[in-house]
This record gives structure tokens, sequence and C-alpha cells, in this order.
């Protein structure tokens, strides 16, 4: 730590921090004063007890040493990560206890009677799918009546996108993280329109959830498996050179994955006509590597789980009515606070009436450092928030590096001379700033079955955070 | 609804989908215009178009590489106006790209990492939020000046105690002065180098007592501000003692002041016990304390003039100007004070010279203010003055107000003003004064005042002096010199009232 002692001081000419009244700055620089300032903003979502709990959570110290160290940890299980897409398979072969009538969904805990308009048109979609009633109507009355359970993903090491259904038939993409031997799943991207993912249920989506089920699952799969694995880190890296930041823009990506694997799709088949389905579907859908990245996301951050003393976000999702946050110290702990509104741009016919609050596991990409936080990568993406240029896509990532506690050398952004991507969510840092974390996401329609009707970016919500800091400095002993 | 739908395709245009939305959403906003969208002829985009009732066979028509400009208007001329504007700006030039935007750092972790030399951070966010701040200042290694107030008492504890063990120095909170290596912190004066270090409790303080040195040939090293509670018992002097720890090393201060109200016992004995050990020559000034058992290096001031005057080494000349002559049966002294400090000293004097005089911040000894009957000194600086307004130092239209009202009421005899510049001061306090002067009547009250301040202040002593005077001020050279001039004014005129009273029994 830098620090001179008052001799010092006295010694040298004064270099200023200005936090607050701004003329006090400007009679500095006058004067020909090194001054930086600071743009201040109420810390803590305003409460002022817990912005001084949290300073202590950051004083240098006996007890704050053990969170450097767990959070140095958790840092360098982040770096280490080493996901593979290995393979496709039946969900159920993995998530065992999907046998049961279980549907697993997108964020935190949620019961059938909150869920969110799109997340219950998924719901019913999904009973229809599983054939578990012969029509919608039943199913609706199968998951009202509390015939059906629902647990989250992030229970089974699983993510899903905006609604993220995921249960027993579906195919899931399996990657594993090398170093930790841990696997994390997620299912195939269905492209765009009418999905399951933005709560459509109609035919049209079921009978592409087949056509995933029987079809591009299977041989995707087998093509994975053949090739040994598909190392995603250094695909990511050079993603964020072409301008994605793995949330609202894989285009690059995709297209970087769809090289990788066409040869080994070639070989899995001799139905030709198959093979072009397969190859028009992946390159046909702008988003597909979304849902691998997300797997990605979920694959490195399950090993930052658990770490004693750790203040490093693990998890952040929502299920379209509540956000979850997980922290390392404190486990499979959720902190829940509703979800806010997106602010982005609509298709044509919609408007913010027709949003639905923000939704998905797909979160988790920011987590690690991607999506909002890679924004400079992306300066496209910023678009989608108004009046954005491209400077402001690097202010995106400039603010996000202010609640991250490293940044990722592997993951360069070279509009940033090749900074790396900020890494690692410490939660003290989002309460001592005020900064929440920017989530780049799509917008569903509020009512079951419409679909997308824009994209934008969404903000956490400060309050899952407030909990978190309250918990981790009882659980510490700060207060 | 009814209404006009027009499609025109762009064969062999790609463009960003997400400028295309943000060019529709303009577009959309044109008067006239239902719905319009700029997209590329996918199927799914031609899906969400056919959704919306935007897209005619024409449209349909397009292909993967081509660009959709759909566009439904209330009518024909509006839909056309539309399209012809989607149009225009689909060719528009693009503004350049901007530099880098200039982005302010919202935390003071990413700041101090921004200037990697960073030794101090100001802190003047709300009260509440100051000692998460100044907390987060030490976690980064800096030296805190705290210019906030209403910092609870147990925080300023907490925050001094945390300091203290890692060498670092807390100034305040409240501090609203300090002088380090020459450079003024928020409210002081551009002060000559010399070789005298002030450690003061008190903004206004710091500033009296800087300011005489320099104008009376001297200099200082360092003016550390401590803040008002720092010698209370509850927080134990733990920056002053820090302070005169670093002064009595400091190579550069031979002589250093110690100005703050009144201390604890405790904390007395434990500072005096500190000066005892020092070989350099200390001068304590806790404003009207007359006697403190002292060592041999030290001695006791009872104003901030007297402290100057100590550490100098001799005595202000007074301004000479003649005891004025009162107006008429006019017997009341009235003190419009802007420094805490300043206005602590008035009272200090006046109880020295007899004259009752209450204060809305009395002295000990001194009444709290009641009614109008009394010769009043009010502190304007008080926090019942400065609830959701700047404080007098920074804008005079609350003294201005009041010193009208004095002016015009008919038993003022006296007016007391302090007249404070430097950095952060109001741009022309003296002006400010001098016009509400101006069009005062004649046969009113005196007006008596002293600058606080240096030739090298950005107002200049002098020519705020020269204004003073220009408008009929008597300027004193200190304002202790100002209070005992209207002291003697004011027994004078007693004792001439007293005689008149005898010769006419």
């Amino acid at each position: 730590m830098r620090s001179v002692s008052v001799d010092d001081l006295l010694k040298t000419k004064p270099a200023v921090v200005n936090v607050g009244l701004e003329s006090f700055a400007r009679t500095l620089s006058g004067l020909g004063v090194p001054v930086a300032q600071v743009s201040w903003s109420p810390p803590a979502g305003g409460d002022a007890e817990l912005a001084n709990i949290v300073s202590l959570l950051n004083l240098p110290g006996e007890k704050t040493e053990r969170i450097e160290a767990a959070n140095r940890e958790a840092v360098r299980r982040m770096l280490e990560g080493d996901p593979v897409l290995i393979d496709v398979v039946p969900a159920e072969s993995v998530i065992p206890q999907l046998k049961e009538r279980l549907i697993l969904h997108a964020g935190p805990p949620i019961e059938w009677a909150r869920m969110c308009g799109p997340m219950q048109g998924a719901v019913s979609g999904a009973i229809l799918y599983e054939g578990w009633t012969k029509d919608l109507d039943a199913a609706t009355a199968l998951a009202a009546s509390g015939g059906v359970q629902f647990q989250p993903n992030h229970h089974f090491s699983a993510v899903g996108p905006m609604t993220g259904m995921i249960t027993r038939t579906m195919p899931v993409m399996v990657v594993e993280n090398r170093k930790f031997g841990n696997r994390a799943y997620c299912t195939i991207n269905e492209g765009l329109g009418k999905v399951m993912r933005f709560g459509g249920n109609d035919a049209e989506v079921l009978n592409r959830l087949a056509w995933l089920r029987d079809v591009l699952g299977p041989l995707l799969g087998k093509a994975l498996r053949d090739s040994g694995g598909i190392p995603l880190k250094a695909m990511i890296a050079r993603g964020l050179g072409m301008g994605d930041e793995m949330h609202q823009r894989n285009v690059a990506c995709t297209g970087l994955f769809l090289r990788e694997i066409s040869p080994w799709l070639a070989r899995a088949t001799s139905d030709s006509e198959k093979l072009a389905q397969a190859l028009a579907f992946i390159s046909g859908n702008d988003q597909f590597f979304l849902n691998v990245a997300m797997a990605m996301g979920k694959a490195i951050m399950d090993p930052v789980r658990g770490i004693e003393n750790s203040t490093v976000v693990t998890a952040m999702c929502r299920n379209g009515t509540d956000f979850g946050v997980r922290v390392s110290a404190t486990g499979d702990q959720w902190f829940v606070a509703p979800v806010e509104m997106p602010v982005g741009l609509y298709f044509p016919g919609y408007s913010e009436a027709d949003a639905n609050p923000d939704m998905g596991d797909s979160a988790i990409v920011e987590t690690i450092g991607l999506g909002g936080f890679a924004m400079a990568a992306a300066p496209a993406v910023v678009g989608f928030i108004g009046a954005g240029n491209a400077a402001t896509a690097v202010t995106y990532t400039k603010e996000m590096g202010e609640i991250a506690i490293a940044e990722n050398p592997e993951w360069a952004i070279p509009a940033l001379d090749f900074q790396g991507v900020p890494t690692g969510i410490d939660v003290r840092l989002v309460v001592g700033s005020g900064i929440t974390p920017a989530i780049n996401t799509g917008i569903a329609h509020k009512k079951p079955g419409i679909g997308q009707v824009g994209a934008g970016v969404a903000r956490a919500p400060m309050g899952c955070f407030q909990q978190a800091a309250r918990e981790l400095a009882r659980k510490m002993g700060f207060v | 609804m009814s209404g006009v739908v027009l499609n025109e395709i762009r064969r062999g245009v790609y463009l960003d989908s997400v400028a295309l939305m943000r060019l529709s959403r303009t577009v959309a906003g044109l008067p006239g215009v239902l719905e319009a969208a700029l997209m590329i002829g996918t199927p799914s985009n031609k899906k969400i178009m056919q959704d919306a009732g935007i897209l005619t066979p024409e449209g349909e028509a397009a292909q993967g590489s081509d660009l959709v400009l759909a566009i439904k208007g209330a009518d024909e001329a509006a839909a056309r106006a539309a399209l012809d504007q989607a149009k225009a700006q689909l060719d528009a030039p693009k503004a350049a790209a901007q530099e880098t935007a200039d982005r302010k750092v919202r935390t003071l972790r990413a700041a101090a990492n921004a200037l990697p030399d960073a030794n101090l951070a100001i802190i003047s966010v709300p009260g509440e939020f100051a000692a998460a701040e100044a907390r987060n200042a030490l976690a980064n290694g800096l030296h805190v000046m705290i210019f906030s107030d209403n910092v609870a008492i147990e925080h300023e504890r907490a925050l001094k105690e945390e300091a203290a063990a890692r060498g670092l120095l807390v100034m305040g909170p409240d501090c609203g002065t300090a002088i380090l290596n020459g450079v003024p912190l928020a409210f002081a004066n551009v002060v000559r180098k010399g070789d005298i270090g002030i450690i003061a409790a008190s903004g206004t303080g710091l500033q009296e007592v800087s300011t005489l040195i320099d104008r009376h040939g001297k200099g200082i090293t360092h003016g550390i501000g401590v803040g008002g509670r720092d010698l209370k018992e509850s927080v134990g002097g733990i920056t002053t003692l820090m302070a005169i720890d670093a002064l009595d090393r400091d190579p550069e201060t031979q002589h250093i002041v110690l100005i703050s109200k009144p201390p604890a016992a405790k904390v007395a004995e434990a500072i005096v016990a500190r000066i005892g050990k020092s070989k350099k020559q200390f001068t304590l000034c806790f404003i009207g304390l007359d006697r403190l058992s002292l060592p041999q290096n030290a001695v006791l001031a009872s104003t901030l003039t007297e402290a100057a005057e100590k550490a100098l080494g001799r005595l202000i000349v007074p301004a000479g100007a003649k005891v004025p002559m009162l107006n008429g049966q006019r017997r009341k002294l009235r003190g419009l004070y802007s420094g805490g400090t300043l206005c602590a000293e008035a009272q200090v004097i006046l109880r020295r010279k007899g004259i009752d005089v209450a204060s809305n911040a009395p002295i000990p000894g001194v009444p709290e203010i009641s009614g109008e009957a009394q010769n009043s000194i009010l502190d304007l600086g008080a926090d019942e003055y400065t609830v959701g307004r700047p404080h007098p130092m920074i804008d005079p239209s609350l003294r201005n107000e009041l010193l009208k009202q004095a002016l015009v009421a008919s038993d003022t005899a006296v007016i007391l003003l302090d007249v404070v510049i430097g950095y952060g001061a109001h741009d022309d306090p003296a002006g400010s004064v001098a016009e509400i002067l101006s069009g005062s009547a004649e046969n009113g009250p005196v007006v008596i005042a002293s600058v606080t301040g240096t030739e090298a202040d950005p107002q200049n002593y002098s020519a705020q002096v020269r204004r003073l005077r220009e408008a009929g001020v008597i300027v004193e050279s200190t304002n202790a010199k100002a209070v005992e001039l209207a002291a003697a004014a004011l027994a004078s005129s007693q004792g001439a009232s007293g005689q008149r009273r005898a010769s006419a029994s």
C-alpha cells in the first residue's frame, strides 16, 4: 500500500483526492496541485450506517486481510478456470433429479403464483413439451395446482437464458472446467422470434424444441465428443477482439464456434440434409453462442463458491420477479430483491409498456466479467441504452472496473489498450460505491407466448448487495 | 388502426441492428408516423414486421442481404415524409466519433489509483457519509481532511484511532482550513513561508493567526486543522498530539501555535505534558482561558491577536483609529460575524472589558441571546443560520440583511464585522458590505471591522481594507483591536452620558 508518514506529508506538496465540493479541486488545480476529483453519490443505497460498516470491511487490518486473501483465492480460481465445451446430452442424464415432474427455471427460487407472465407461459409450454398434459390449458392448470415442482437451475450446476426452462428430455450443452473438474449445463439457444426462453409456447416453439432434442442435440453431442471438446477461453478472447461482449452480441463467437465444429458435424452424420439443417441453424442465430458462454460462466464460477471470508459474487440471476445474488463466503444463500426494468430499444410495435422486468440466468456472463462489464469491446451494443456512442461503451467497462477487484489479462479489450475485463465483483465495492452491476439483456413481452420485444441494459438492484454486505459483516464479526 | 404503409428496399445493404433500431425509434417519433422499422430482411425480422402490420409484398421480397425501410403513417404524406427522412438519415455522414469520454471516477479507490502520488483526501460529502469516505481514504493510505460537519463524535474517535494506528492524520471533522507546505486547503489564505507551525481546532482561528503572522512579516510552515472537538475528552486530542509530534520533528518549524476552545482538563494535561518534552517554543491560545500552568517553553494567549503577537515576538500596532464618538442616544453594540472563532474572541474581549453581551454561540460566562434589548454578538456561521443556506463567508446575503436591519435600528451604536477573505471565501466581501453602507443615513451607527487575509490572497487585503474605509468603516488591524475599539467607544459614551446625567442633577 502507498501511505506516507505525517512527516513525509509535511515534506512534500499535497496531491489530493477530492471527494465532494468541486470548487476545492478547481482551486487546487489552479495552484498547480495534482488533484483527482471523485464524482460522488451516496453509497449503500443511501444507508449511511451500512456505508460505515462496509468502510470497516475495506479498512486494512487483521480481519480484512482474511477477506483480501479469500478474494485473491476467488480471483485465482476464476482466472485459472479452463472451460471446455465437451458434449450435448439429455438433461436428465446429468441432472438425475429431473426424472420426476420437476422444472428448472432461471433466477432465484420462486413459486408459480409469483412467476411473471413469460415464466408461466414457458412453464406451460415445457409441461406440454414433456407430454405431462395434452394441452396448454391443462398444463397451466397442472402447474397452478402444484402438480410440478420448481427449482432454480443454479441449484443443479445449470443456467438458462430468460425463463431458463430445463426439463428432463431437453438437450443441454456440457462445459467442463478442466482445472477443477466440475461441469455446468445450459440448453441450446433456440434462435430469435417466438421461443420458449421469452415465454413462447405454441406449436412452432414446441416443434423447434423437439428438433433440438431429436436432431441437433444428438448430432452436436457426437461432434463435440469426437472433437475431444472445444476450449472456450481462447475463443472468448478472440470474440472480444471482434466486437462481442458475449451477452447481447455473440456474432463473432458463434462464427468462431461454427468454424471449429463444422468438420466434426460433417463427420458425425452421413445425412447431408441433417448436416445442412444443423449448420443453417447455428449460422442463422447470432445468439447461438450465448448459451455456450453461460454454461462456461457457470463452470468458471462454481469452484469459487463457498470460500470462507470471500466477498466475491458467484452468481447473479433473475426470474422476472426477483433478482438473486450469491456470494462466495455465504455459499448457497440467495440475496433477493425485486428485479428492475431494463432500459432499451424496442422492436416495431412494442414499447416499455409491453416489457417484462429483467429475467434470466444470463447475468452469469457479467459475473465473470463479460456482458455489461465488457461493453467497451462491443461499442455497438451501447446503442441499446439510447444516445450511447462508442465512448459511452468505455465508460461502462470503466465503471464496472470500480466494483471489481481484478482484471482478466487473458480477456483483453483492444479499445482499452488491451486492458482486461473487470473480474471478481466485490460486494464491498458495490455497496461502498453505490455502483450496481450493469447487465446487457433481451427484453421479453410481459404476456406469455409473445416473445422478445426489445433489448437493453438492466441494473442489478442494490438491495441484494445491501443484504449480502450485512450478512458478510455479521458472519465475519464486524457488527 | 388504419394508416398508410410504405416499404422500400435497399439491396445489398447491411447495417448493424442496434444502429437500425435507434434510427427506427427516431423515425417512429416523427409527426404522423404510427410505426417505423428499419431492418435487415431476414425471415425472423420480416416476421416481426409482419406481426406489426408494416410489411408490404414489396418488403416481403427482401432478402437477408437487403435493408427494409417500413413506415406506417397516419396518411400518405406523413409516411412519405418519414421515409424520406429515414433515407436522409441513413445517408447522412456520421458525426466523428468522440474521444474517449472524460469519465470522472466514482470512488475514492479509483481516484487514488488514478493519482498514484496522492497523499491526502479532502472529504466534503454530507456528514452522515463522511466517516465512511474518510475510512476509505485511510484504507487507501491517504491522510484525510474532513471538511464535512455533522459527523457523529463516536465515528470521529474511531476514525482518529484507526488513522493513528496507521500513522495517518485525520484533520477534522468540520475542518474548514488547513495549509500544508504553502498549499491552502478549503478555506485558507495565501500565507508566506516561515518558521511558525499552527495547529488549530478552528478554521477562522487558523486564518486570523496565520494572516496576522503574514502581514507582520513572518510566515508559517504548516497550518494543521484538527476539528472543533479534538480536544474534548471523548476524542482525547488524538490529532492535536500527532500534529504536535510532527511539527516538533519538522526541522523548519521553530515555534508552534496551538489554537482551540478551552480543552477538557484531562486532554489539557496530556498536551501540556507533551509540550514539556519539546525543545521548541509553544504559544497556546485556548480562546478565553487566562490561566493554565505551563512548562517553561510555553506561553498562554487568550486571544488570537495575542497568539499572533507571541509567535511574532512583538506587539501588533493598532491601526490608530481614534475612539469614535457615538451618535445621539444610540447605545447598543451589534456584532455580525461570519467566523465562529472571531465571534468567540469578540466575546472574550467584551467580557474582559465588563461590557454585557449575549450571543447565539456564547462562550462560558456569556448568556445565550434573548430578545432585542442586549448588546449582541452573532455567529452567522452557526447551524441555525446555515441550514439549507451557504456559509456567510461564501454567500454574504444573510449578513447583508442583518446589517441593513442593524443600520436602521435607532438604538444601534456600534456594528462590529469580520471580513474573511482567501480561497473558498466570497469574491469581494468588503464590496458587499460597502454596498449596503452606501445607502445608509448620516448620523447612523459606527461600523468597525477587521479583515482576515493577506496581500497575496485573490481578493487582496489592502484592496478590501480600502473598499471598507471608503464606505466609512473604521478598519482595525485585527479582530481583537476592532473589538477593543468598539468597547472603548461604548465605555466613553457611557462615561459621557453619565457626566451629562451628573451635570443635569
